[in-house]
């Protein structure tokens, strides 16, 4: 980059060594910072309980958890490969899908005492409905916040996005109040299931797993495999060429809009069977960790958003338990600050021109 | 503009169609009586009236949004983590005016009861100067991981600095710091009461008269924005224009990056401090809770709404905004929902209503409603895209 001045000419070997250890530091420093916590308390585990059984409850946990964040973090990932915009309000549609998720339990009447055949079907259609809302949502906002300013200097779609997000933050404030709200516990989320190897499998984890893995799957599959997908990608690489090819740009980065929205609806709707409580700012914060996970896999890669979601999954659940989930944002932020500092580009990522 | 300098404003007389479009007589005139206007401006308002107080915090966001606009204005870095800055003043003010280090007995430049109270009690002068350099430093520790990054990224880098600043905040109070039994900020308690501002010729300022306190804050926006303004046209103002507009170029016609680009987050953030320094005393509280990310994106809504880059925009802007927030919604539309039925409070409603003012501004007048002329002729023709320019010519 152009940021870096020219050495003082310093001795030839210690300007090799150097560079060296900056090439080493570049490609192996990001894995040594993200190991640091783990292996930290897998050691103090092994020293007083004589086993990894905590460490390994956290990261399982952290799996779980992570599959949420990254639910999210594709979503921010696949507007960024397109428009090379940071979807700020992604946080508050995945709260607006916690919302509408929770609101539609009550209308199909689910309660603690449905059985488990109306939660089942219960509980997919409220999936497919906060989907197919967020989805929505995140397209008007695209038309009404994004579409104007494609010509304008990048931070102008950056403020929009901002400003959008708070007006979604006060009309979750305006539902809900500004407290947060507890919603039935429907699935019992706290309930284990089994005991593998020391580690709790509570209901909750399963759920996640069983809800993200397949929407990850369909969503990869729909990306390298359909003709639309195709668009998406062609787009992504080059918007004038893509419409030089007869791809309708508009349409697509719309579909992409949809896409993206539609996980984070089906995230909200995890998050809120998941934590049994919601409230207007739990999207910021979300946002903000789904973001993190984004860029640590490589921000426009959908695989480095997802493994980045699981491992940000993974911290936090070790720093929520060990630390204090007071400091969890601390931490998170600490960590989105190393990766910009030590591989901007991610795990997974290709250089790309901004964070080169 | 009016400030500049008899001899420059001869030599380049173009400078102020920048600005504002207007002669130079004309905007120095403006300019006298806008003054004038704000130094009498107590003597038609009650001591202790609520509208007072209103200007007061008005003028101390004018501040605030003065540098930011050093930061996202001119250099073209987009902070969202600047209410950093306004914690970090703050705090000089709680840690080094106030009786929070119970064990602590310093006392420099205060006078009267103060003498006798424990704690560390400075002067309020010592304490800016220190909440400056505190928080120059902090900008610059700040900006240095986003030296390589461009864009977007830089805003995610501060705003996680600013939340990670804010957790500390937060939570200081777990912190222990090794001397006594100090902790490192009161949490969400807050550090209350803080030392009122005693100055040399104007004595000890009081909750009783807002006057005095009123001509601080003046005074301190008239310094800043005698600095912002020099600054802007100095050497290193065009240098953090010319990074704005393309840093590429700007690299190649020799200008060293890193020194400008470290320059715009030390002053932007020391400019804060001054801020959070005189708020925090004038408050009479540093509270964690104060330090929210929102309150970084009401300070950027007022450069945005005023004109980004533009001095004059950026004061009006400032004005207009704390006055809708803690003057217009508070005290006069209040009892707008009630009059059609609906239940809320409008003051739940202030953030919604800056997003909605950063979003319809954006799309109907980047610019601004006072804009910079050159960021003006950048967004109507298209200048500043960079890109499609370029490939036109390739």
């Amino acid at each position: 980059m152009a940021t870096t001045e020219a050495p003082p000419l310093p001795a030839a070997a210690s300007a090799r060594t150097r560079k060296i250890f900056a090439e080493l530091l570049s490609k192996y420093g990001l894995f040594a910072v993200l190991l640091a916590l783990p292996v930290f308390y897998g050691i103090k585990d092994l020293t007083t309980e004589g086993n990894l059984a905590p460490l390994a409850t956290n990261i399982f946990q952290g799996l779980s958890n992570g599959s949420i964040w990254a639910l999210i973090a594709v979503g921010y990932t696949l507007v960024y490969g397109i428009i090379e915009l940071i979807n700020f309000a992604h946080g508050e549609i995945f709260m607006i899908g916690s919302f509408v998720s929770a609101g539609l339990w009550g209308t199909f009447g689910l309660t603690l005492v449905t059985g488990p055949l109306g939660l089942v079907f219960g509980l997919l259609a409220t999936l497919l409905i906060a989907m197919l809302a967020c989805g929505s949502l995140a397209v008007m906002i695209e038309r009404v916040a994004y579409r104007p300013l494609r010509g304008a200097p990048k931070l102008a779609p950056l403020i929009t996005a901002v400003g959008f997000s708070f007006i979604l933050q006060n009309v979750g404030l305006l539902w809900l109040g500004g407290s947060p709200a507890g919603v039935p516990d429907l699935i019992r989320a706290q309930d284990t299931v089994t005991t593998i190897l020391g580690i709790r499998v509570q209901r909750a984890d399963i759920l996640a797993i069983v809800v993200t893995i397949p929407l990850v799957i369909a969503m990869v599959t729909f990306i390298t495999k359909s003709r639309l997908g195709k668009a998406m990608r062609a787009t992504a690489q080059d918007p004038d060429a893509a419409r030089l090819q007869g791809i309708n740009v508009d349409t697509t980065i719309s579909l992409t809009f949809l896409l993206g929205g539609m996980l984070a609806g089906a995230a909200g709707l995890i998050y809120a069977l998941y934590q049994t409580t919601i409230w207007f700012f739990q999207g910021f914060q979300a946002g903000l960790i789904a973001f993190t996970a984004a860029v640590m896999g490589g921000i426009g890669n959908l695989k480095g958003a997802v493994l980045g979601g699981l491992i940000i999954g993974i911290i936090q659940q070790i720093s929520d338990t060990r630390i204090g989930s007071e400091w969890t944002p601390a931490i998170v932020f600490s960590y989105l600050v190393l990766v910009m500092v030590f591989r901007p580009q991610g795990l997974l990522g290709e250089e790309t021109r901004e964070a080169g | 503009m009016a400030i500049a300098s008899p001899d420059q404003s001869t030599a380049k007389p173009k400078r102020y169609s920048l600005e504002s479009g207007l002669p130079p007589v004309v905007s120095k005139v403006l300019f006298a009586v806008l003054a004038v206007f704000a130094i009498l401006l107590p003597f038609l308002l009650d001591p202790i009236s609520s509208l007072l107080s209103v200007c007061i915090i008005s003028l101390a966001y004018v501040i605030l949004a003065l540098g930011l606009n050093v930061v996202v204005g001119f250099a073209g870095l987009l902070d969202l983590g600047y209410v950093a800055f306004f914690a970090i003043g703050a705090y000089a003010v709680g840690w080094l005016a106030s009786g929070f280090f119970v064990d602590a007995n310093v006392h420099i430049g205060v006078s009267g009861f103060v003498l006798n109270l424990p704690g560390v009690h400075m002067n309020f002068l010592i304490v800016l100067v220190v909440a400056m350099v505190l928080c120059a430093i902090g900008g610059i520790l700040i900006g240095l991981p986003t030296l390589r990054l461009r864009g977007d990224y830089i805003a995610i880098v501060t705003l996680a600095f600013g939340e990670i600043i804010r957790v500390f905040a937060v939570n200081g109070d777990q912190i222990a710091l090794p001397f006594g039994d100090a902790k490192l900020t009161a949490g969400r308690q807050g550090i209350t009461p803080v030392d009122q501002v005693n100055l040399p010729v104007l004595g000890q300022f009081t909750q009783l008269d807002l006057r005095p306190w009123y001509w601080l804050v003046l005074t301190l926006v008239f310094i800043t924005l005698f600095c912002v303004i020099r600054l802007r046209d100095s050497r290193l103002g065009r240098a953090w224009i010319a990074i704005r507009e393309d840093e590429v170029a700007a690299a190649s016609m020799g200008v060293p990056l890193v020194k400008t680009k470290l320059y715009a987050y030390g002053v932007g953030a020391a400019i804060g401090g001054i801020s959070g320094a005189f708020q925090a005393s004038y408050l009479n509280t540093v509270n964690a809770d104060q330090f929210a990310f929102s309150f970084s994106i009401f300070v950027l809504a007022m450069i945005i709404l005023g004109g980004l880059g533009s001095v004059w925009g950026v004061v009006f802007g400032a004005v207009l905004l704390s006055f809708i927030n803690s003057y217009l919604i508070p005290d006069v539309l209040r009892t707008i929902p009630e009059k059609f039925g609906l239940e809320f409070e409008l003051t739940d409603l202030g953030f919604g209503i800056f997003g909605f003012l950063l979003l319809i501004v954006m799309v109907l007048r980047p610019e601004g409603l006072l804009p910079e002329k050159r960021r003006q002729i950048e967004l109507t023709e298209g200048v500043g895209t960079g890109e499609s320019t370029f490939e036109v010519r390739a």
